[in-house]
């Protein structure tokens, strides 16, 4: 059989463009270094609105290119995505560990009549996937510039509109701005899945879309309650109240409603799979990357803080919950025979250890479920990128039909191999980490919980090694060979595309406290803000 | 002469539109059919005008008149334009939106 | 000065970098030149630090700190006192020898560069292993031993048996983790602590604690002690783990060589010792040592007996003698452990480079019944197989010897109840042991040749640098074992208590060179003087054979209790059932009901507008009734 397949010519960058983009990346950095000095020097700069909004304002230049102008309008949506990245490494450079205020904040009186500002502000619980965020969007650009043939200027708008929508509500102080960039999301996702994604887009989209919905409007009527209970749509303000007990756990429901779906935990997961499978590469990487850990997020910023009670009232309930989705997770992997539907229902599993760690109410419960969903945007987004490149190959994600791609793509195969080691917790990846703080607070907390969610770590490294033979090992699948052009290794692009995770994989798995730094003080707050409320209501 | 003769034509003169409206089936009997209930209207704004000695029900019978003047126009150029696409005059027969 | 031993580690994480980035685009020399080279390094830095411990001094010593979260703070540290010195040496001079062996094993292969990578990768993990200061750093050697043995099983990935074998054992090594973080978790949620000093100081305090499972109190540092083994028992593979060990073969024999007998999966035996404080404080647990220890040993011999594949005869060699080491440990005589674990390391890895040098006569073939009468071609190669058969049946004189004695007469001597019953089982698989690899030796090297005549010609010894380390190795697996190590570990890990006299030992000494010897000359008479017995054996004992032939037939076991349902669970009642039909058939249902309610009401909707003006009308009267109170 003829092995030495060579790879497909994909279109590569000319000398021309590189110099154009060397160029313009070098503006970039000299309005960084500007960028910085601002930040530094406390100047007021309104580092978060500008990260909100640049990717709106440059969405809608581009909208403004012509529509021939292929190349042009994916160089611009790159130097976009990078200058948004640069833009957010002062918050990662001049943020302030030892405290666990909210910081960067800015505040506007958007509608005075009802006292609802616009008020944004990160802390160390937020941060980090601000930063997150934009890194994924930089490669989801990269990742689809051969992928996406149609409707180009489109695609990358909604990438840009989704992902100001995302850090929006990573950033929002007020529970109304919170609901809108919550729902603003959905919009540019629901186009990204229904309009480039694989042959079920529709109904993937339109699920996706009512699931997430149903969610919400939940939540909806949770935030009113809160409003006209209080007064006030500030979420610090709401933190700091206390709530009758009957209504904490109404509320609490309201908003797990919405979270929960997100997140998703089980048994709301299923939009999930559907949604990962037909959505392109750069939709599922924002979805498993940042999307799904609105939910989580959610759970810290509102559930925990704002209803203890309820809170220690349903840890159990929930623990149980996150352990039957990380079993059932990643049972249900072991027999998919999709590439993609593998690694969504993986995400199910994951996403359990970050409910699990959440719901733990101790520093390493938290601190790696943090921890966790920040590995999991990574290496799952990795995985998802992976497995994008692969299917613009072979435009399929059978796993039955592939075999032996090691021998024809090493390069690729050792990225895939280093992300399938940090996706079941091998020591000095990431995954190790979150899943160890996770387990440790676990069994703190409830150590029967702990011992069923650590079978995971036998069945994760069964289906994913068993997962990498299929694919990379053994001979390669002759048969299906005679329909695809055949395998090429990575081309640079590709190469840079994944570079930066596979550096983040090992940089989180060798120094954990470059991220863990920043939690620390905030997770500490809230665990005593938890304490301390209930302890008044007693 | 009392007000109630001229609500009686005024009633009369809305019922015989109403039911010509419900029961005939040629589009444009049924707008003429319309406008007879307009005018119904009017002549009881009209009585009601003279009779409490005030302009108000005067005014409201321009009103309606110039929307019905304008209703008419549109009503018609609908039917005309139903008839050109379709040739069909009658009102049976059109149930596009039948669910 | 101590910030300096990280070099130990750095050397071979550089030959790692230096061979997986570069290494595909320079030549062999320069790969094997790097990754000799780098393990080189580390065995000079790390007899440095040899010598700084022979002088009596301990070194530890925190790079950073890995973790902080909470109460948990874990470093990035090493330490090196006694038992990590003789680690140490195994693992680097072993290591290297290999090394220089595979320079020669592995030529002209096409991942070539891709097994050296490995290969100083793996000397990477098993140091961090061996050098930890806390038990995290020990968990992450021993993951990444691990993923470095997966790697280097399924080395030759193109065969479906290679990539079953590697992800085998990184699943069964998964299992046995499993409990070894468990174990970490209850241990640190009473100690509060990952150093081994912080644990070793605040251990005394759990004594008599107990802890609640399922109603039944259990002693807590029973408990502890026993999760911590289910690691080691996937690691060293042990009963009921064992089962990777013999797959693993399908690697490349130096790895088998120093992976799957002198280093990784003796990773077990140092982590007992190296906590012997735990366990020396749990009767019960050191009891299940020691049984699982004598067990293992014995049975794995009873399957080595009948195999026919030369480096499956080794590899369940090296479970027994895996066995033998945890004897020792489950007896507390863990210097004694640890002292076989050192001699095994020699003569375990010269046999298994033996194999491999016949292999590399052979054309790869394995099956000891198609070979005969090597040792006129392969003179080299048959000395050192045999001095690795003598020391490995416990010839007296020789390192096996020494090591094996000091177990099985600590285990004679120890105040333990079960201290009998091990040794018993312990002396009968010295003599299953010697009649096993006596078995291989008489029927590969001796009598006549059983393949072709062109096969017969192809036969020529190895190069010199596959000879070279195996005559070291012979000269270590002399000699090792003049060096007491017992004694030199006795600061870290103790002195056994001896309830018998010692002239007892003699007694010890003389069972097991007898039994040693009855092992050699059962085989001699078998396979040299009547080779006709054998078949009758065979045959008359089919039922049996078949038993020892098929292994106890445990991977067939769990293949149908744990492998087949949970694959048909997940399939039929996960998927199939749970996930799309009742979860999806509610989801999808809602919307079905409000379309099929929607279907119902749909017939009102006649498209008929005088029809809907009739409606109209109707409820404009209703409404002027209302309006009008009547």
């Amino acid at each position: 059989m003829n092995e030495e397949v060579l790879g497909r010519n994909f279109k590569s960058f000319e000398l021309k463009k590189h110099l154009i983009i060397s160029f313009l990346i070098i503006i970039l950095i000299g309005s960084a270094i500007l960028m910085f000095g601002f930040a530094l020097n406390q100047l007021k700069f309104p580092v978060l609105s500008t990260l909100i909004f640049f990717p709106v304002i440059s969405a809608s230049l581009i909208a403004l290119i012509p529509r021939d102008k292929e190349e042009l309008i994916k160089f611009s949506a790159v130097v976009v995505s990078i200058i948004e990245f640069i833009l957010s490494i002062p918050l990662y450079l001049s943020f302030n560990k030892n405290t666990a205020e909210m910081q960067f904040k800015e505040e506007y009186l958007w509608i005075p009549q009802w006292g609802i500002k616009y008020s944004v502000g990160v802390d160390g619980i937020s941060i980090l996937f601000i930063l997150l965020s934009s890194l994924l969007t930089i490669l989801c650009v990269t990742v689809s510039w051969n992928e996406i043939n149609k409707k180009i200027k489109e695609f990358y708008v909604a990438l840009l509109l989704t992902h100001s929508a995302m850090i929006g509500v990573f950033m929002s102080l007020d529970i109304f701005l919170f609901y809108i960039f919550w729902e603003a999301m959905l919009i540019p996702m629901y186009l990204i899945i229904g309009v480039w994604g694989g042959p079920k887009r529709i109904y993937s989209a339109i699920k996706f879309f009512l699931y997430t919905f149903i969610g919400s409007v939940f939540m909806l009527v949770g935030i009113l309650v809160l409003y006209f209970h209080t007064g006030t749509s500030d979420i610090i303000a709401l933190t700091n109240k206390s709530y009758p007990y009957k209504m904490q756990l109404w509320l609490f429901w309201a908003f797990f409603a919405a979270f929960a779906v997100k997140v998703p935990m089980w048994p709301v997961h299923t939009w999930l799979p559907d949604a990962h499978t037909e959505a392109p590469t750069a939709g599922s990487v924002i979805l498993a990357g940042i999307l799904i850990k609105m939910g989580a997020y959610g759970f810290l910023r509102f559930n925990l803080p704002m209803f203890p009670e309820a809170t220690i009232e349903m840890k159990p309930f929930m623990m149980i919950l996150s352990v039957i989705a990380i079993i059932y997770g990643a049972l249900i992997c072991l027999i998919q025979k999709d590439l993609k539907r593998l690694i969504a229902y993986s995400s199910v599993s994951h996403m359990g250890f970050v409910t699990l760690g959440i719901f733990t109410l101790n520093q390493q419960g938290i601190q790696g479920g943090i921890l966790q969903m920040i590995n999991h945007g990574v290496v799952t987004g990795a995985l998802f990128l992976c497995v994008g490149m692969l299917y613009q190959r072979t435009h399929t994600r059978l796993i039955a039909h592939y075999g032996g791609v090691a021998t024809v793509m090493p390069a690729y195969s050792a990225f895939f191999m280093l992300f399938t080691l940090a996706s079941i917790g091998l020591p000095g990846t990431n995954g190790f980490i979150g899943e160890f703080l996770i387990l440790l607070g676990a069994f703190k907390a409830w150590k029967l919980m702990c011992i069923l969610a650590a079978t995971a770590l036998v069945i994760g490294a069964a289906y994913m090694l068993w997962l990498y033979q299929r694919v990379f090992f053994e001979k390669i699948n002759s048969e299906f060979l005679k329909h695809i052009h055949g395998y090429g290794d990575l081309n640079t692009r590709e190469i840079l595309t994944l570079l930066p995770l596979a550096f983040v994989v090992l940089w989180v798995g060798f120094y954990p406290n470059a991220l863990l730094s920043f939690m620390d003080v905030s997770v500490k707050e809230l665990i005593k803000h938890m304490t301390l409320t209930v302890g008044a209501l007693k | 002469m009392s007000l109630s003769g001229y609500l009686l034509l005024s009633a009369t003169l809305f019922s015989i539109g109403l039911i010509g409206f419900l029961i005939r089936r040629d589009l444009i009997v049924m707008l003429m059919c319309l406008e007879i209930m307009f005018n119904a209207v009017n002549i009881a704004f009209a009585s009601f005008s003279y009779y409490n000695a005030n302009l108000i029900g005067q005014i409201f019978v321009l009103f309606s008149i110039a929307v019905a003047a304008s209703e008419a126009v549109i009503g018609l150029a609908i039917v005309l334009a139903v008839v050109r696409n379709t040739g069909i005059n009658h009102s049976d027969d059109i149930a596009n939106l039948r669910g | 000065m101590e910030k300096y031993y990280v070099l130990i580690l750095l050397f071979p994480l550089a030959g790692f970098l230096f061979n997986i980035l570069i290494g595909r685009f320079v030549s062999n020399k320069v790969v094997s030149w790097a990754g000799v080279l780098s393990i080189f390094g580390a065995l000079m830095v790390s007899l440095f630090a040899i010598f700084q411990v022979l002088s009596g001094k301990t070194i530890e010593y925190n790079l950073y700190t890995w973790i902080i979260s909470d109460d948990l703070k874990v470093s990035f540290g090493y330490l090196i006192d006694q038992l990590t010195a003789v680690m140490l040496f195994v693992v680097c001079f072993v290591g290297w020898l290999i090394h220089i062996y595979s320079v020669g094993y592995m030529h002209g292969d096409p991942g070539y560069s891709r097994y050296f990578a490995y290969l100083n990768l793996f000397i990477f993990s098993m140091l961090i292993l061996v050098m930890g200061n806390n038990l995290l750093m020990l968990y992450f050697g021993w993951e990444a031993v691990g993923l470095c043995s997966y790697f280097l099983i399924g080395f030759w990935y193109h065969k479906k048996t290679a990539a079953d074998a590697a992800k085998k054992a990184f699943i069964v090594n998964r299992v046995g983790d499993f409990g070894f973080a468990l174990g970490i978790f209850l241990l640190f949620v009473n100690v509060y602590a990952l150093n081994y000093t912080d644990i070793f100081s605040k251990i005394p305090a759990l004594k008599g604690q107990t802890i609640d499972i399922l109603g039944f109190s259990v002693d807590l540092i029973t408990l502890i002690a026993l999760l911590l083994f289910c690691g080691a028992i996937g690691k060293s593979a042990q009963i009921p783990l064992h089962v990777w060990l013999p797959d693993a073969m399908e690697g490349p024999t130096p790895v088998s060589a120093l992976i799957h007998a002198a280093t990784m999966v003796t990773a077990g035996v140092f982590m007992v010792a190296r906590l012997n404080p735990i366990y020396g404080m749990s009767e019960i647990a050191l009891m299940v040592v020691a049984i699982i220890g004598a067990l293992t040993s014995f049975f794995a011999a009873t399957i080595a007996v009948v195999q026919r594949d030369m480096k499956r005869i080794i590899a369940y060699s090296t479970i027994s003698q895996i066995g033998y080491m945890f004897i020792g440990c489950g007896v507390a005589a863990y210097g004694a452990g640890v002292f076989h674990l050192y001699t095994h390391a020699f003569f375990k890895a010269l046999l298994f480079m033996g194999a491999g040098s016949v292999m590399h006569a052979m054309a790869g073939q394995l099956d000891i019944y198609k070979m005969g009468g090597l040792r006129k071609k392969m003179p080299i190669t048959y000395i050192t197989f045999l001095i690795a058969c003598l020391t490995i049946a416990g010839v007296p004189g020789f390192s096996g010897f020494f090591s094996k004695d000091e177990i099985l007469w600590y285990a004679f001597a120890s105040d333990k109840f079960y201290g009998k019953f091990v040794w018993i089982l312990g002396t009968i698989t010295a003599a299953l042991t010697a009649f096993y690899t006596f078995r291989v030796l008489f029927v590969a090297f001796h009598g006549d040749f059983r393949g072709t005549q062109h096969e017969f010609n192809h036969i020529h010894e190895s190069p010199s640098i596959m000879t070279i380390p195996l005559i070291v190795l012979a000269i270590c697996s002399v000699f090792v074992g003049y060096f007491s190590i017992p004694h030199f570990l006795e600061p870290v890990v103790g002195k056994p208590l001896i309830t018998v006299s010692h002239e007892r030992e003699k007694f010890v000494m003389i069972m097991s060179t007898i039994a040693g010897l009855t092992g050699i000359s059962i085989a001699g008479y078998v396979y040299l003087i009547q080779p006709a017995i054998s078949k009758k054996l065979t045959e008359s004992l089919s039922g049996f054979y078949k038993l020892l032939w098929n292994k106890y037939y445990v991977d067939e076991l769990y293949d149908f209790i744990f492998v087949k349902p949970t694959l048909r669970i997940s399939e039929k009642f996960i998927e199939n059932f749970t996930d799309l039909k009742l979860i999806e058939g509610i989801v999808n249902g809602i919307p079905n009901l409000i379309y099929r309610l929607g279907l119902l009401i749909r017939p009102i909707q006649t498209g008929q507008f005088q029809q809907y003006a009739i409606f109209m009308i109707g409820g404009i009267i209703v409404f002027i009734l209302i309006i009008l109170n009547i």
